[in-house]
C-alpha cells in the first residue's frame, strides 16, 4: 500500500471510530451541541487546517511578508 | 536565613561563579550538578515561608513555597538540568554561567513572596537571557540582545512604576491577588509588565526576534523561563481577570498564523511558544479551579516538551548549520535518533494521545466548555488543528523529508541527544501517567483525561488535520520572507524619527563612544596589568580562570555598541521613563 493509501485508511478509522465511540461508552457528556454532530472532531481539523493555511497565506501576500533583508537595507 | 531553607535559585546563581575555575570532567561534573542539586533542593522544600529579611522597614520574603510555586520550580530546576546536558559540549563559560543565572533569578522569581525580590530577580531574569542572546557573538544576534534589552527594560520600567504606586496606595509590597485593585494604575502597569514577559502581542514581538538569534544551547534556556514565569505571575496575580480570557485565546491563533508564513525553524516554534501561551493565559483568565490547574500544568508539560523541539531544531542547526525550512530537506536518513526525539516532542505540543499535551492543554479547553464559552473552546480547538500542522507535520517535512538536498549529516554529540531522550521520556511519562503531574497541581484534580469522546475527537481532529497539510502541501512550501510584526515600531519605525534628529544625535553619540572606547580600553587594560602581577606571584589557576571572563566579558560589551541612533534613542526614552517612575516614587 503506497503511503496515501495508508492516511486514507487510517482517517476512515478515525472518523468511524469517532462516530461510533461516544455511542459505545456513552459515560462522558458534551459541553456544546456541536460536539454531538457524527465525526465533529475530524470535521472541524479539516476545515481548521484548510482557514488556517488558507487565511495565514492570504494574510501574509497581502499585508505581512517582506524580502528576506528587509531589515538589513 | 534557616538552616532547613536553602534558596535553589541561589545555588545556581553563586554556584554558576565555579564553572569558571574548573577544567575538563571537573566542569562537566559541576555543570550536572548544580541543577541536580538545585533540583534535589526543590524538592525537599515544604510548603512554608522561608529566607523572611527587613530591608527598608518593609518584609522582603525570597521563599514563599506553596503548592504552586513549588510545581512551577520542579520544572524550572527539571529543564536546567535537562539545558546543561545539552550544553555540556560547549567550551564557552560565559554562556553557562549566563544561562545558569537565568535559571537561578527564575526560580527566585517564582520564590518571591512579594513585589521587592520579584521586581530583583525579573530585572536579573532580563538581564540574564539577553546576555544569552548577546553570547552567539554575532552582529545578527547582538542586535537582537539589544532590542530583548530594551522591550524588557520598558516591561522592568512598568512593573517597577506599578510597583510603587501600590505600594503608596495599599502600603503593602506582599504579591499576591490584585484583583481588589482591577482598574487602578497600578494594576495595569503590572498587568502590562507581565504580559509583556509573557509575550502576549502586541508586546511579544521580542520573542520570535530574540530566541532564534541565541545559540542551539542558550535558545533552549531561553525557550523555558521569561515565558513561564511570567503565567506563573499572572496565574498569582492575575487569576480570573475577564480580559486574559480573549487576550490569550487570540494570542494562541496569532502564533499559529504567523508561523504559517515562517521560514526559519526555530522562529517557527518561537511562534508555537507565543500560540501555547496562550492556553495559559486563557486559563488564567478563566480562573476556575480546572483552569488554573490546567495553565499550571500545560506550562509545566509547555517547558519540557517545547525544549524538546528547539533541542531538536538546535541538534539540525549545530550539525548542518542551516537555519531555513527552504534549505533543509532529506534529514532522516542521517539523523534518524533526533527525528524520533523531535517527533516526542512535535507529538506532545499537538496534544497526541499519551503525550503530555493532551492531559495539560485538554484541561485548559474543558474549562472553556465548563465556563459555556463556545467562542473561546472554538478558537483554542482551531489553534490545537494549527499546532499539529506546524510542529507535528509541517516542520518534520521540510526539515526531514521533503526534497532531498543531499546535506551531509550526522547526528549530534551524544549528550545533546541524551539531554533529548532525558525531555522525551517525561513527555511520555505525564502522557501516560497524569496523574504524577495532576498531584503536584495547587488545585485538588478531579479531571480526567482518557475518555473515550475525548481521544476519539482529538484523533479525528489531529488526522483530518493532515489530510489538509497534505491536499494544501503545494501552498505551504517555505518562502525566503520575513513577516511583519510589531517589531516592526522600534526596528523600522525608529528610522523615520532618526531622519530628524540625525544631526545632534549623531554628534552626541559620537562623543560619547570616543569616551567610552578609551574608558574602556583602559579599564580593561589595567585589569590585564594587573592580573598580569598577580599571576606572576603564582595564583595563576584561579586568575586565569578571571581573565578569561574579563575577556570575554568585553568582547561582547564591544558587539553591544551597535551605533545605531535610534537605539541609542530608545534607552533614552527608558531613562526619562525611569525618570518618571522615580518622581512617582519621591511624591
Amino acid at each position: 500500500m503506497t503511503p496515501k493509501r495508508w492516511l486514507y485508511a487510517v482517517l476512515v478509522v478515525f472518523a468511524v471510530g469517532e462516530i461510533a465511540g461516544p455511542h459505545l461508552f456513552p459515560a462522558d457528556h458534551a459541553h456544546f451541541w456541536f460536539e454531538d454532530i457524527p465525526a465533529w472532531g475530524s470535521i472541524y481539523g479539516l476545515v481548521s487546517c484548510l482557514l488556517i493555511i488558507i487565511v495565514s497565506k492570504l494574510l501574509g501576500k497581502l499585508w505581512l511578508t517582506r524580502p528576506e533583508n528587509y531589515y538589513d537595507s | 536565613m534557616t538552616p532547613e531553607w536553602i534558596h535553589p535559585g541561589l545555588v545556581l546563581i553563586a554556584g554558576a561563579w565555579i564553572l569558571p575555575f574548573c577544567r575538563g570532567r571537573a566542569k562537566r561534573a559541576v555543570m550536572i550538578l548544580l541543577p541536580a542539586a538545585a533540583l534535589v533542593d526543590c524538592f525537599l522544600i515544604q510548603p512554608g515561608t522561608y529566607g523572611v529579611v527587613r530591608f527598608l522597614g518593609q518584609e522582603v520574603v525570597f521563599g514563599r513555597a506553596d503548592r504552586l510555586s513549588l510545581v512551577f520550580s520542579y520544572v524550572f530546576a527539571l529543564v536546567a538540568l535537562v539545558g546543561m546536558v545539552y550544553s555540556l559540549h560547549v567550551n564557552d563559560d560565559a554562556q553557562h554561567v549566563a544561562a545558569l543565572t537565568y535559571a537561578g533569578a527564575a526560580l527566585g522569581a517564582v520564590f518571591a513572596g512579594d513585589f521587592l525580590s520579584l521586581f530583583l530577580f525579573w530585572e536579573l531574569m532580563a538581564l540574564s537571557a539577553a546576555l544569552l542572546v548577546l553570547l552567539r557573538r554575532r552582529p545578527a544576534a547582538s542586535a537582537a540582545g539589544f532590542r530583548y534589552v530594551l522591550v524588557h527594560v520598558f516591561a522592568g520600567l512598568c512593573l517597577f512604576a506599578g510597583i510603587v504606586l501600590h505600594f503608596t496606595q495599599t502600603g503593602s509590597l506582599s504579591f499576591g491577588n490584585l484583583s481588589p485593585y482591577a482598574g487602578s494604575a497600578a494594576f495595569t502597569l503590572i498587568l502590562v509588565a507581565f504580559l509583556v514577559n509573557a509575550a502576549v502581542p502586541p508586546l511579544g514581538a521580542w520573542l520570535p526576534d530574540a530566541y532564534p538569534e541565541a545559540t542551539a544551547t542558550s535558545a533552549v534556556f531561553l525557550t523555558a523561563f521569561t515565558t513561564k514565569s511570567a503565567v506563573y505571575a499572572l496565574i498569582r496575580g492575575f487569576a480570573g481577570a475577564e480580559i486574559l480570557v480573549w487576550w490569550g485565546a487570540a494570542m494562541a491563533v496569532y502564533g499559529v498564523v504567523y508561523a504559517v508564513l515562517e521560514n526559519d525553524a526555530r522562529r517557527l516554534l518561537a511562534y508555537h511558544i507565543i500560540s501555547q501561551v496562550g492556553y495559559m493565559v486563557c486559563g488564567v483568565g478563566l480562573g476556575t479551579e480546572l483552569a488554573l490547574n490546567g495553565a499550571t500544568a500545560h506550562a509545566f508539560a509547555h517547558i519540557l516538551y517545547k525544549a524538546l523541539l528547539f533541542m531538536g531544531a538546535g541538534a539540525v542547526l549545530q550539525v548542518t548549520g542551516l537555519r531555513k525550512l527552504s534549505d533543509m530537506g532529506g534529514l532522516y536518513k542521517t539523523m534518524p535518533v533526533t527525528l524520533a526525539l523531535y517527533m516526542v516532542g512535535a507529538f506532545a505540543i499537538s496534544a497526541v494521545p499519551l503525550f503530555s499535551g493532551f492531559v495539560t492543554k485538554s484541561m485548559v479547553v474543558s474549562a472553556a466548555g465548563e465556563s459555556h464559552r463556545p467562542a473561546i473552546y472554538l478558537l483554542l480547538t482551531l489553534a490545537s488543528s494549527g499546532t499539529f500542522l506546524h510542529t507535528g507535520l509541517k516542520l518534520p517535512y521540510y526539515m526531514f523529508f521533503g526534497k532531498d538536498r543531499g546535506l551531509r549529516a550526522q547526528e549530534p554529540p551524544r549528550n545533546m541527544l541524551v539531554a533529548m531522550g532525558l525531555a522525551a521520556v517525561a513527555c511520555v511519562v505525564i502522557g501516560v501517567a497524569p496523574m504524577v503531574l495532576y498531584s503536584q497541581l495547587p488545585f485538588r484534580v478531579d479531571y480526567i483525561p482518557y475518555t473515550v469522546r475525548h481521544v476519539t475527537a482529538t484523533l479525528g481532529l489531529l488526522g483530518f488535520t493532515a489530510l489538509g497539510f497534505f491536499l494544501l502541501l503545494e501552498q505551504l512550501d517555505p518562502e525566503p520572507v520575513v513577516s511583519l510584526d510589531t517589531d516592526w515600531f522600534y526596528r523600522r519605525g525608529g528610522a523615520a524619527i532618526q531622519k530628524f534628529t540625525q544631526g545632534a544625535l549623531a554628534r552626541l553619540e559620537g562623543s560619547v563612544s570616543r569616551v567610552s572606547d578609551v574608558v574602556m580600553q583602559r579599564f580593561v587594560l589595567d585589569i590585564g596589568a594587573q592580573l598580569g602581577n598577580i599571576d606572576l606571584r603564582g595564583v595563576d589557576a584561579i586568575m586565569e580562570g578571571v581573565g578569561r571572563v574579563t575577556e570575554e566579558v568585553s568582547r561582547d560589551l564591544t558587539l553591544t555598541s551597535t551605533g545605531h541612533v535610534q537605539r541609542y534613542a530608545l534607552v533614552m526614552a527608558a531613562g526619562i521613563l525611569a525618570g518618571v517612575a522615580l518622581a512617582v516614587f519621591a511624591w
